[in-house]
């Protein structure tokens, strides 16, 4: 191993994280999915770096694409902001319980609900019709409805929100395991919008996109002051990610709805097994 | 920068309120993510200038020294200040990271900000509520590290 130089470090890791951004700002999960398993196995770096690498590519990630999504309206802004007070509550609260809980059981638990949420995911892949009515008070309220130009089907699509106290759940869910496991709180963001609230999927992953940023940033100060941060691994993965998820933005408008949906699922049912993994050798 | 040039793309949109806010928060978002790339890649290109056994083709360095768990870099301001007064390339990688980190905070300040002059009481109270909970993250974090 010793043939390998921080220079082939830095470079070919940039290269891996482009990959993880266009993945990543796709499906609207920041690319922590890509980016840790390809330190921990292929480079063999330290889980809690690799942890540190995550939460720097989810918020590459967030900032990079959703300056796109919001100019081009592909997030609903309102219901993100919304949302953002369940899942920065939860990634603060996770910071604090994250040597009290078992993080093996954790991890077994978490995946069988992203096992679940990527069946539900599969079953509805081919449904495309949004709400046009909604009696939900909240949504109304602070009128999170929203419309967006879809590329893919060349007209503008306006839909209704619903369930959102259930959605305000699942995202206090989403912000304590990403702050607990050091994983993509967008795995539960995009269910969350998509399946409970109603929103297009398309939405879902731009507006979730939006949020992961905020979430990850909530508990980024508490792995900077561990020193789970490292400037060498973090540097191309920041660099790469972000490259990566300029290309994924301009992608996302351009495929349909169902595309996204099997995309979604493939990559739950990764980071499914993956969770089991850990969760089941440690 | 294709993408805007497309024809046909948008639909006439007033310029309401809430197109306001997403005109802040796209340029708060992307001024944030050039601005830590460049310093990023300024870091970098330091590091591997001070560092010429890190380059492939004076040495066999390997990148373990550098990701194991016993490795040292700048994880708090005062390590940062030193590490930065002697010119170090990770010190200033450290910096570029926590520009990136910092943006999604200033793209919740902004829109704040934004709320108040849309006279939108609803969503100004929401948007404080994250950017009260992301400060106290912050204040909180500090301690436990």
């Amino acid at each position: 191993m010793g043939a390998v130089t921080p220079l082939d470090l830095v470079l070919s890791l940039a290269a891996v994280s482009v990959l993880a951004g266009v993945l990543g700002s796709l499906v609207g999960l920041g690319g922590g999915v890509v980016v840790v398993p390809v330190l921990t196995l292929l480079y063999h770096v330290d889980i809690r770096l690799a942890i540190g690498a995550s939460i720097v590519s989810v918020i590459a990630t967030s900032s990079g694409a959703a300056a796109a999504y919001v100019r081009d309206r592909m997030c609903n802004l309102r219901a993100g902001m919304f949302l953002e007070i369940a899942t920065t509550i939860g990634a603060l609260s996770g910071a604090f319980l994250t040597t009290l809980l078992p993080a093996r059981a954790l991890f077994v638990v978490f995946a069988v609900v992203l096992g679940y949420s990527a069946f539900a995911t599969f079953r509805k892949r081919h449904a495309a019709a949004v709400l046009t009515t909604s009696n939900d008070r909240i949504a109304n309220a602070l009128q999170l409805h929203g419309s967006y130009y879809d590329l893919a089907e060349g007209r503008e699509i306006a839909y209704k929100v619903v369930g959102t106290k259930l959605g305000l759940s699942v995202m206090y869910v989403a912000g304590l395991v990403s702050a607990l496991l050091g994983i993509g709180s967008g795995a539960l963001k995009v269910p969350a919008m998509d399946l409970a609230m109603h929103l297009p999927m398309k939405v879902s992953t731009a507006t979730s996109n939006f949020m992961i940023g905020v979430t990850a940033a909530a508990s980024a100060g508490v792995y900077f002051a561990r020193g789970q941060i490292d400037p060498v691994i973090a540097a191309p993965v920041a660099v790469g990610v972000l490259c990566g998820s300029l290309v994924g933005s301009r992608v996302l408008g351009r495929i349909t709805s169902s595309t996204v949906r099997w995309v979604f699922v493939v990559v739950l049912t990764v980071i499914c097994v993956e969770m089991l993994q850990r969760g089941i050798t440690g | 920068m294709s993408a805007e040039a497309m024809p046909g793309k948008r639909l006439p949109q007033e310029d309401t309120g809430v197109h306001r806010v997403e005109g802040a928060i796209s340029v708060v978002l992307r001024v944030g993510v050039l601005l830590s790339v460049g310093v990023i890649a300024v870091g970098l290109g330091l590091m591997f200038a001070h560092h010429p056994g890190y380059g492939s083709f004076t040495g066999h360095f390997s990148y373990h020294r550098l990701t194991s768990p016993s490795t040292t870099f700048p994880h708090t301001l005062t390590q940062l200040g030193s590490s930065l007064s002697k010119g170090n390339g990770r010190g200033i990688v450290v910096v570029g990271v926590l520009l990136l980190i910092a943006t999604p905070v200033v793209r919740v300040a902004v829109s704040v900000l934004a709320f108040v002059l849309e006279r939108d009481p609803a969503m100004t109270a929401v948007t404080l509520v994250v950017l009260g909970v992301l400060v106290l993250s912050f204040v909180l974090g500090g301690q436990l590290g």
